[in-house]
């Protein structure tokens, strides 16, 4: 149990710590490694809640792909760090604003009377062991109770593909493209041609 | 109470070093394999001064690169810059913690083995992203970002091979993989299933021919280009522990795990253990031979590979596994 409260506490601090450096590193590209960083022990967090499915899926997702992605378009932009500060002042008052208002709901989160909610059961935060897999329990719940939610999510998710290609997609004119099939159909008859060259003229 | 966690503390310890240790051990073993084999498809000698049939070369090689001086670019950025190899080292070793050896002989045995292995060897492409950007030279950048769109492409078509193979067992976890292939291994119903993980492996460890990161010809030596001594020791073990790695997750998921080829009297009473390791040897063999023999590939042929071949092809097998398997009724519960 003490274990398990240290892991927590470890996971938990280097999480906020890390999710500060994020917004207050000088370079951007130290912010999206904190990024990757508050993910990885959002996603221990988990881990610690007996989700080890989502916690995997965080990893995966968000820390293997989408971070990757980010990394690399930070790495590739050149940024003016002096005029990115310059704008501070004048996004402050729509920023405190959005921050004030989650101050507010989480507090009423704290102060209402949550003994009705089934969330707030205490030993549920705990890993239960010998239970179903949590890989099952989600299949089970998501290919059933949701199952209309869970398409609208993927044609949502297709149609933001589709849209993204359709933006991005230009046909350029003059781009040597090699041609495979054609290249492996190619034999002496069609790739060799045979010409008579007189003497002194040339082709 | 203090007791327990001391002794739980010290077991975890020892599980550790008993798996990290064999491990960075066969790395060892592995390059001069590679070096001797490499050679004789060259009809050359490869290394044999130092010990007997130059066994001990890997350990002199790296004696000799680690009391070197460690060199740090003025211009790099030096936090990352040390961070980069360390990050590529402990997450090559990482991976190791869910791989079942035998029956048992797993230091975490979690539900969702696969996905660990799957997360842990993505995250792989940070150490050679923050090396290539840290080193703030073109060499290693431009290899970087080689690397950053190589690994993204074939982890697709590596998630759905492994889908495929989970369709088959009905569970994330490793031991339960391995001991689902007792009637027959996965190699041989999902063949073609095999052969792209084994091609999607060889991309995914940066391995000829599709090097393309350190592609010495064009890149000096890619991401790494930069480092010395014992940081370039690091991200050299770091790729061959990857490499086995890589190897151990084909093996689990295709040749059987530890399970002997048939189980008849001679092949089972051979311990698990050995099985294993007979069968990680064969497919890192393949990686040199594939290495010793094939041109490396061109850039744009590596991508159109990955997303117009295997990516369709495997989407194609997933759906095709999970329809024969649902209309011969041979789901597993």
């Amino acid at each position: 149990m003490v274990l398990y409260s240290l892991t927590f506490y470890l996971f938990s601090s280097v999480a906020i710590l890390s999710a500060l450096m994020v917004i207050s590193a000088k370079n951007p590209v130290h912010s999206v490694l904190f990024l990757i960083l508050s993910f990885v022990n959002a996603s221990g967090l988990f881990v610690l809640l007996g989700a080890e499915f989502l916690a995997m899926i965080l990893v995966v997702v968000y820390v293997g792909a989408v971070a990757v992605l980010f990394l690399f378009v930070v790495m590739m932009l050149d940024i003016n760090f002096i005029k990115l500060r310059e704008g501070f002042l004048q996004y402050l008052p729509f920023g405190a604003l959005l921050g004030i208002v989650l101050v507010i709901e989480l507090g009423i989160l704290f102060l209402t009377d949550r003994s009705s909610n089934i969330y707030n059961n205490q030993t549920s935060l705990q890993p239960i062991v010998n239970e179903v897999e949590n890989t099952k329990m989600i299949g089970q719940i998501l290919y059933t109770e949701y199952f209309y939610l869970f398409q609208i999510c993927g044609i949502i998710l297709l149609v933001a593909m589709i849209g993204s290609i359709t933006l991005t997609l230009r046909d350029k004119g003059g781009v040597k493209r090699q041609n495979i099939d054609s290249q492996n159909t190619v034999d002496a008859s069609t790739a060799i041609e045979k010409k008579k060259v007189k003497i002194g003229e040339g082709i | 109470m203090t007791y327990d966690i001391l002794i739980t503390g010290l077991i975890i310890i020892a599980q550790i070093l008993a798996v990290v240790v064999p491990v960075l051990i066969s790395v060892a073993f592995l390059v001069y394999a590679e070096r001797k084999v490499l050679a004789l498809i060259q009809l050359r000698r490869g290394p044999n001064i130092v010990g007997p049939f130059g066994i001990l070369q890997s350990f002199a090689d790296a004696l000799k690169l680690i009391t070197k001086e460690n060199i740090i670019p003025s211009g790099s950025n030096k936090i990352v810059f040390i961070l980069a190899p360390i990050i590529t080292m402990v997450l090559s070793l990482a991976g190791w913690a869910v791989i079942p050896f035998a029956p048992g002989w797993v230091v975490s045995d979690i539900n969702v083995g696969i996905m660990y292995l799957f997360a842990v060897s993505s995250l792989g492409v940070y150490g050679i992203i923050m090396a290539g950007w840290a080193s703030n030279s073109q060499y290693p950048f431009l290899g970087a970002l080689r690397s950053a769109a190589q690994m993204v492409s074939y982890e697709v078509s590596i998630g759905f091979v492994i889908i495929t193979v989970l369709l088959c067992v009905g569970s994330l976890n490793l031991s339960k993989i391995v001991l689902a292939q007792q009637t027959v291994w996965f190699a041989i119903p999902l063949l073609p299933m095999f052969i792209i993980f084994f091609i999607s492996a060889l991309a995914e460890t940066n391995r000829l021919p599709f090097d393309l990161p350190e592609d010495e010809s064009t890149l000096v030596a890619g991401f790494f280009t930069e480092y010395s001594s014992a940081s370039f020791v690091l991200f050299f073990l770091g790729e061959y522990a990857s490499m086995i790695l890589m190897s151990s997750m084909t093996v689990i998921l295709f040749l059987g795990g530890w399970l002997p080829p048939f189980d008849v009297y001679p092949l089972n009473v051979v311990p698990g253990v050995i099985w294993f390791t007979v069968k990680v040897i064969f497919i890192l063999f393949l990686f040199i031979w594939v290495r010793g023999t094939f041109p490396r590939y061109r850039y744009d042929q590596l991508m159109r590979l990955g997303w117009k071949v295997f990516l369709p092809f495997s989407l194609f097998w997933v759906v095709a596994t999970s329809g024969f398997l649902v209309y011969f009724d041979m789901l597993p519960s």
